[in-house]
């Protein structure tokens, strides 16, 4: 890593570093169990798969611009969505917040490191050689071309026959231990090893998202996982979970999937509320408003996402009663949800707005994640699904939570934490460019799905008939993608200019007030010279404010 | 917020106008600090990937028994005429929950200080867990020779072999980790004072144990 230039606070001279790899070499990278290098490393590990991704999205949509073209093939098509969705979902979501995560968990509760750096690295590797083994498919004569969410029977071995399916499975099966890992990591983190005084009442609250992610990390993905293993004992060894021909279910499959599936978004957002739960109040020189009652809305969300599962499965012809039930518990899980969004609303209100980039993407993410929330409460009702389920509307609504939600969310947390990654600061104006190219593309890409959906369209055709009317709305989207494409590259050239050249950023740069802006920027090996000690939510408001600190006010 | 507590305070959350906020008395000092009370966090972490691993085989079972249910339809052997609670079957149960006991007394032998008590009662742990696994396999050949039960002859196959075999699959892995815990015993490098690594593989040992109580509750006696 090219280390800038020393800010304020000298570091110690790196003890560690004396008999290991020397520091910043490639050995260095590839064999650090440091939290900061490893979450540097997942970072970069889904921004490489974001590209690879998007290029994915980018294929598809260049085929989809004209009606009957034949721009990619028809089974190429099946396998670019198959792996943009996998890819998006497990190689670039999930990795880019534990990276985060991995990198501010343990300096926001004032600790030396994760509590199992050696299994922390386990977790890095092996979401990266997961992803390898997906992407090897590829070599093998042709991607798995399931959909992301591999409905059986097209997994059986009489449906795809070369080892793709084999390899994508297995490549989640090994990702998806990391993840595991991750969780179990996060947890013991932070209920083991927070800063004297830090009770769990006064972590930051990006913190307490991540534990409630990493709750759901562990019950989640564990359920996927023995559903892979039995789509690989089905086609290595003749089993018959998801063999209807002899008398295997199609539909418990269904139920698998979705009982990982669904919990898995709200492992994609919750980190991303606390990132903008931390951003919000600095930027708006205010506390976050109704801190207990946002961190009892995320065990909410984190409970009742457990039981919405087949909201995504109202078509395949479950009983009425079922039905119900999932229609009803979806919608309960939109209350936690308005708390959270009305609490951001009630911390601005009255507070001294900045507008710089963090504050800028986060209002991106309020304004996309409220329509996202909204689709998600029409598409909650079973039968406006009846109606629409698997047209371009479903697209459309998921694109909104996860670019709306959790990417510009996201990019809130990198703008906000590269300066103590890097001590440089990103470039305010490249960002403005990023934002509104991304925030125009994205609308223009994924608004004119709704539509197209309403009209019919099915989702994961490679192409349609001139006459449908859809065309219109398919090239408009296309050219939305378009202009999404050069706000990613725009944020990588900002990410790789700033961080030699960026204007240095000092310790604290935005005047926060948690734990991770005590320290240089970047931080020492070994974070905090001392152990602080934590009074309050804003350690650094009281250090600042000793004749007025937040904890004469806080009470547990 | 705190407004409401606190009405003559500034409000808890906006930035002092300059000037404004200094108390004439100067700062006071913070309430100290009590210590928490938790868990190690190696603790923690085995509880969570214990949690993790409960998730998995509750799939497992899920399955097994969505397929029990269609097992009428189905290619032979049944359950009924496959599984029986045969003398093995209910010896090699009684090894595995004998050895949760095993494993404690060893733990405790190791807290008080007696390394040869330890090593003892931990050898024993692994011998009964070694002398369930041989039921199993007896059980297993039994099974794919004479009944021709396999992974690929039925549904009720399927859903047996993956379950059982993923428990068994854990046992071994606890075997494993136990002999290697025994072999750093007997060079005295687990001691009373460093025992919680052999604690956690205990940890993991008695829930091995619980999940055979769940499995052969649900094969054994509702399934047959």
């Amino acid at each position: 890593m090219a280390v800038a230039e020393q800010t304020t606070s000298e570091p110690k001279p790196d003890a560690a570093a004396e008999h290991g790899p020397e520091p910043g070499s490639l050995l260095d990278w590839l064999t650090t169990v440091d939290h900061k290098k490893l979450g540097l490393l997942y970072i970069f590990l889904s921004l490489f798969f974001l590209v690879v991704g998007g290029i994915e999205a980018l294929l598809m949509r260049w085929q989809l611009m004209w009606p009957d073209y034949d721009f990619v093939t028809r089974d190429r098509f099946n396998a670019l969505f198959t792996m943009h969705g996998t890819t998006m979902v497990f190689f670039v979501g999930m990795p880019i917040l534990i990276g985060l995560g991995n990198y501010f968990v343990p300096l926001m509760i004032g600790a030396r490191d994760m509590a199992f750096p050696r299994l922390n690295a386990f977790g890095l590797w092996a979401t990266l050689f997961g992803g390898f083994l997906v992407y090897f498919s590829f070599a093998t004569g042709g991607a798995p071309a399931l959909g992301w969410f591999a409905y059986a029977p097209l997994t059986e071995k009489t449906f795809s026959r070369g080892p793709a399916t084999d390899l994508w499975a297995l490549g989640l099966i090994v990702s998806g231990a990391g993840t595991i890992a991750g969780g179990v990591n996060f947890i013991a983190t932070i209920l083991g090893m927070r800063a004297p005084g830090m009770t769990l009442f006064k972590v930051p609250f990006f913190v307490w998202t991540m534990l409630w992610t990493s709750f759901l990390i562990l019950v989640a993905i564990p359920p996927l996982t023995a559903g892979l293993i039995m789509i690989l004992l089905d086609r290595n060894l003749g089993a018959h979970f998801f063999d209807a021909q002899n008398g295997g279910s199609a539909i418990m499959w269904q139920h698998m999937f979705w009982f990982f599936g669904h919990p898995e978004v709200y492992i994609l957002i919750l980190p991303v509320f606390g990132m903008v739960s931390e951003i919000i109040p600095v930027f708006s020189r205010k506390v976050l408003f109704g801190y207990e009652f946002m961190a009892a809305a995320t065990m909410g969300i984190a409970f009742v996402s457990l039981g919405v599962w087949a909201h995504h499965m109202f078509t395949v012809g479950m009983t009425r009663t079922q039905d119900l039930f999932f229609v009803a518990s979806t919608l309960i899980i939109s209350i936690p949800t308005g708390i959270k969004f009305f609490n951001w609303l009630a911390t601005m209100y009255g507070g001294r707005l900045r507008f710089e980039s963090p504050m800028l993407f986060c209002f991106g993410f309020l304004s996309m994640f409220l329509i996202g929330g909204l689709t998600g409460i029409m598409l909650a009702a079973a039968p406006f699904t009846f109606q629409l389920s698997d047209t371009y509307f479903v697209v459309a609504h998921f694109h909104w939570v996860l670019i709306g939600g959790t990417l510009f969310g996201t990019f809130a947390g990198i703008y906000y934490w590269y300066p103590k990654m890097t001590g440089r600061m990103l470039d305010e104006r490249l960002a403005k460019w990023q934002f509104w190219l991304l925030y125009i593309g994205f609308m223009l890409t994924f608004g004119p799905m709704h539509i197209s959906g309403m009209l019919g369209m099915a989702r994961r055709i490679y192409t349609y008939e001139a006459d449908r009317g859809w065309m219109f709305w398919n090239q408009l989207t296309t050219v939305g993608a378009l202009i999404q494409a050069p706000s990613f590259a725009i944020f990588i050239w900002n990410v790789i200019v700033s961080w030699r050249k960026g204007k240095p950023a000092g310790d604290n740069p935005w005047d926060a007030w948690t734990l991770e802006w005590a320290t240089a920027s970047p931080p020492p090996s070994y974070n905090f010279e001392e152990v602080p000690v934590v009074h309050s939510r804003r350690p650094l408001w009281d250090l600042k404010h000793p004749d007025d600190p937040d904890w004469k006010y806080e009470h547990e | 917020m705190n407004e409401l507590t606190a009405p003559a305070a500034p409000p808890a959350g906006q930035e002092p106008a300059p000037g404004a906020g200094e108390t004439p008395s100067g700062p006071e000092a913070p309430p100290p600090i009590t210590p928490e009370k938790t868990l190690q966090p190696a603790q923690w972490g085995m509880i969570c990937f214990l949690a993790s691993e409960a998730a998995f085989f509750c799939t497992l079972i899920t399955a097994y028994l969505t397929f029990l249910g269609s097992a009428a339809a189905d290619a032979d052997p049944k359950p009924a005429d496959a599984l029986k609670l045969s003398l093995l079957v209910i010896a090699s149960t009684l090894c595995l929950l004998s050895s949760s006991f095993t494993v404690h007394k060893a733990e405790g032998a190791l807290r008080a200080g007696r390394q040869g008590g330890f090593c003892l009662w931990w050898g024993l742990t692994i011998l009964l867990g070694v002398i369930f696994l041989t039921g199993t396999g007896v059980e297993w050949r039994e099974l794919i020779v004479e009944k021709h039960l396999t992974i690929s002859r039925n549904l009720f196959g399927t859903s047996y072999y993956t379950l059982v075999g993923f428990h068994a699959l854990h046992v071994t892995g606890g075997v494993i980790a136990m002999s290697v815990v025994l072999g750093m015993g007997l060079r005295n490098e687990v001691t009373a004072k460093n025992h919680l690594g052999a604690e956690m593989v205990a940890w993991y040992w008695h829930f091995v144990d619980g999940v055979w109580v769940v499995v052969f509750t649900v094969v054994y006696l509702v399934g047959s």
